[in-house]
């Protein structure tokens, strides 16, 4: 369905150097029995975030009241495995808006597009540089700004660009999905599937 | 004449708009469905007052949170209960064909398509599951897709998707004595990486991928996605055709003559470019397992684990995380470590001849004592087969648990669960952190392997046994 809009964000951090995080981290298979798409936001990093008897590991991220915020910067090859959009819903309903990574798996990659939590992909040199700042100080603020496509660290001014195409940024300025634009070309696609 | 890929060729021809500086207007032959990735996409047609616009081209059957024992029964779990139940609302409403629990071609839907003929070559295919790929086997364009995907399909029949770049992988050359084609794909993914192929499409060439039977193409196109490939494929050839011919949707008379005609023509012209190449020996694969927390972690089963010398910072912090977790050391031999239990299934290696490989092999043996041996056909069509082939009969005595159709533990969503901290050799596909239970540790290996680690109860080459 479509989404909140997406201009530009300007919010704290939460690190995750740890490099091919995959989806079953982020969301495991038995929390996927919903038929719905509320709520997974609890069940987040389940198994990093709480031991076997529910307790929070205090040595988990999420679980450290240091670190909050919409953005999450998370190690290289994140949401890996498997297709299930279950996991940008986690983490949408925990609060992400924007995932920053050197390198995105391309499903969850593209998930992440059609949910409205925007995924900005930056050198591995700027990657390395927040997680130092956020280290160093886990109040600083990190800028996205989707329509210069700048990622910045406010209190020093290092910025660097992402890419991300032109149909996609529209959608998520506006708020659009894609079924909106297929929906509208209905026609077309009813000519092309009478000719298979 | 332009030279053209084999991707190019079918991804061209269902392309029906594209977008500038977008996505193409993908068209979508055939769609697979299962109740974990469709409710959410069917209450929100529901929502936005849409129906299916094809429904002849959806074809569903549950599997990922199926029980695998007493099938005929009610599910007693109720969340599984709620998404099976859904699913069938779902296609009654709709008028999607179902292959529902208990019927003749109930299974896992990677297994259940070529089954039925459903998967052709040249089609464009998704499901909302990333082990789609495994159907480019047929040479198809397949891939998964997230539940907003699932959606899209539902309502338009297309999907918005920029074209991947091209990969060849080619293999060359005679498989030695006890290796698989499982052996050559957990081979490439250890050499390239779980994000070597990120971005890309891969054609799978080379004498050694010609030589294999369907299932076993199916098997290593399945994986493709463990090193980061968006799907794989392979060209169709006589194999492939002798595979379809007589499958229940396969074309009939002269339909199947100008069929197979037109799939003559899928494939790679000679000259074709690709923006990357990869030549591999099939001399040079051994017998392979994973000792760590992705696919990407994989050594012979003679092998030992890497040390982390050239590692630092987040890489090597990741990477001994993961031994940490399987509970190895850098420079620990594999061989010879005790397992608690064997998986053979999921739509990796859960097919008629995955359980014909193993039941030859342990036939006349019992597996050792500190095993469970699991068993878990992929379809009910495969059950029946290992049934009447006297397999079932084999593998009982050997001590082997046989289960019904469905994922189990693969995705252990069901109560097909191996315990915290127990060791699983499996022939699933993925050994992420808690990804057959929590606290789970899996290695990943080939039917052969898992047969003789089956009998030994240690990691062994299957070579030394058989
Ligand atoms: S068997 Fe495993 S990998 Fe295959 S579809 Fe089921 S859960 Fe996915």
């Amino acid at each position: 369905m479509a989404y909140d809009k997406f201009t530009v964000l300007q919010s704290t951090a939460v690190p995750l150097p740890t490099e091919n995080v995959d989806t079953d981290q982020i969301i495991p298979a038995r929390f996927l029995k919903a038929t719905e798409r509320e709520g997974f936001g609890d069940n987040l990093f389940r198994d990093w975030r709480y031991d076997v008897e529910g307790n929070p590991k205090k040595d988990f991220v999420l679980n450290d009241r240091t670190y909050s915020g919409k953005i999450l910067v998370a190690g290289k090859n994140f949401g890996s495995g498997s297709s299930r959009e279950h996991a940008v819903w986690a983490l949408y309903d925990y609060g992400f808006r924007c995932v920053v990574s050197s390198f995105f798996a391309d499903i969850f990659k593209n998930n992440c597009l059609n949910i409205g939590v925007l995924p900005v992909t930056v050198s591995p040199e700027f990657a390395n540089l927040l997680f130092t700042a956020i280290a160093a100080d886990p109040n600083t603020i990190l800028e996205v700004n989707l329509p210069k496509q700048t990622i910045n660290l406010l209190a020093t001014g290092a910025s660097e660009t992402f890419d991300i195409n032109q149909y996609k940024k529209d959608n998520m300025q506006h708020g659009f999905d894609d079924i909106d634009y297929l929906i509208n070309m209905s026609a077309e696609i009813e000519g092309f599937e009478a000719s298979r | 004449m332009e030279k053209n890929t084999l991707f190019d060729k079918i991804w061209d021809a269902h392309v029906i708009k594209s977008v500038p500086a977008g996505p193409d207007v993908f068209f979508i032959d055939k769609h697979f469905i299962h109740e974990v990735t469709s409710p959410v996409a069917f209450l929100n047609l529901e929502l936005r007052g849409i129906g299916v616009k094809y429904p002849h081209r959806t074809i569903a059957t549950p599997d990922h949170n199926v029980p695998t024992v007493d099938q005929n029964q009610t599910i007693k779990d109720k969340l599984s209960r709620m998404q099976v139940e859904k699913l069938r609302e779902n296609c009654a409403k709709y008028g999607i064909e179902l292959h529902d629990l208990g019927s003749a071609h109930h299974g896992i839907v990677h297994v259940i398509g070529p089954e039925l003929g459903v998967t052709q070559p040249g089609m464009t295919i998704v499901c909302g599951d990333s082990h789609t790929s495994t159907h480019g086997a047929f040479g198809a364009i397949a891939f998964g897709i997230g539940t907003s995907e699932v959606e899209m399909v539902l309502a338009t029949q297309c999907i918005m998707q920029s074209k991947a770049k091209k990969m060849r992988i080619s293999v060359e050359g005679t498989l030695g004595k006890g290796v698989t084609s499982k052996d050559i794909i957990l081979y490439i993914i250890a050499k390239i990486s779980a994000a070597g192929a990120t971005g890309y499409f891969v054609e799978y060439a080379g004498s050694a991928i010609q030589s294999l039977s369907m299932e076993a193409r199916m098997t290593i196109c399945n994986m493709s996605i463990e090193m980061g490939a968006r799907g794989g494929l392979i060209a169709p050839d006589e194999t492939t055709f002798a595979y379809l011919k007589g499958k229940q949707y396969a074309p009939k008379g002269a339909d199947w003559d100008k069929a197979v005609a037109h799939w003559k023509t899928l494939k790679t012209d000679d000259g074709a470019i690709f923006d990357k190449e990869l030549v591999f020996q099939a001399a040079d694969i051994e017998p392979m397992i994973t000792y760590g927390t992705n696919p990407g972690m994989g050594i012979k089963v003679t092998g030992t684990i890497p040390s982390t010398q050239g590692m630092e910072g987040s890489n090597k912090t990741s990477y001994l995380k993961s031994l940490d977790y399987m509970g190895f050391a850098p420079g620990d031999a594999v061989k010879g470590k005790l397992v608690d239990y064997v998986f053979v299934g999921s739509c990796t290696n859960g097919r008629i001849e995955d359980i014909r490989a193993v039941a030859q092999f342990v036939k006349g043996h019992q597996k050792a004592e500190n095993i469970t041996a699991w068993i878990v056909p992929g379809s009910r069509e495969v059950e029946k087969m290992a049934h009447e082939e006297g397999l079932v009969k084999i593998l009982e005595d050997a001590g082997f648990e046989l289960r019904q159709p469905g994922c189990s533990a693969c995705l252990a969503m069901n109560d097909d669960k191996i315990p915290s901290g127990k060791y699983a050799v499996s022939t699933s596909n993925r050994n992420f952190e808690g990804r057959q239970g929590p606290g789970a540790r899996t290695m990943l290996a080939s039917p052969l392997t898992v047969a003789a680690v089956a009998i030994t109860g240690r990691i062994t080459d299957p070579r030394d046994v058989f």
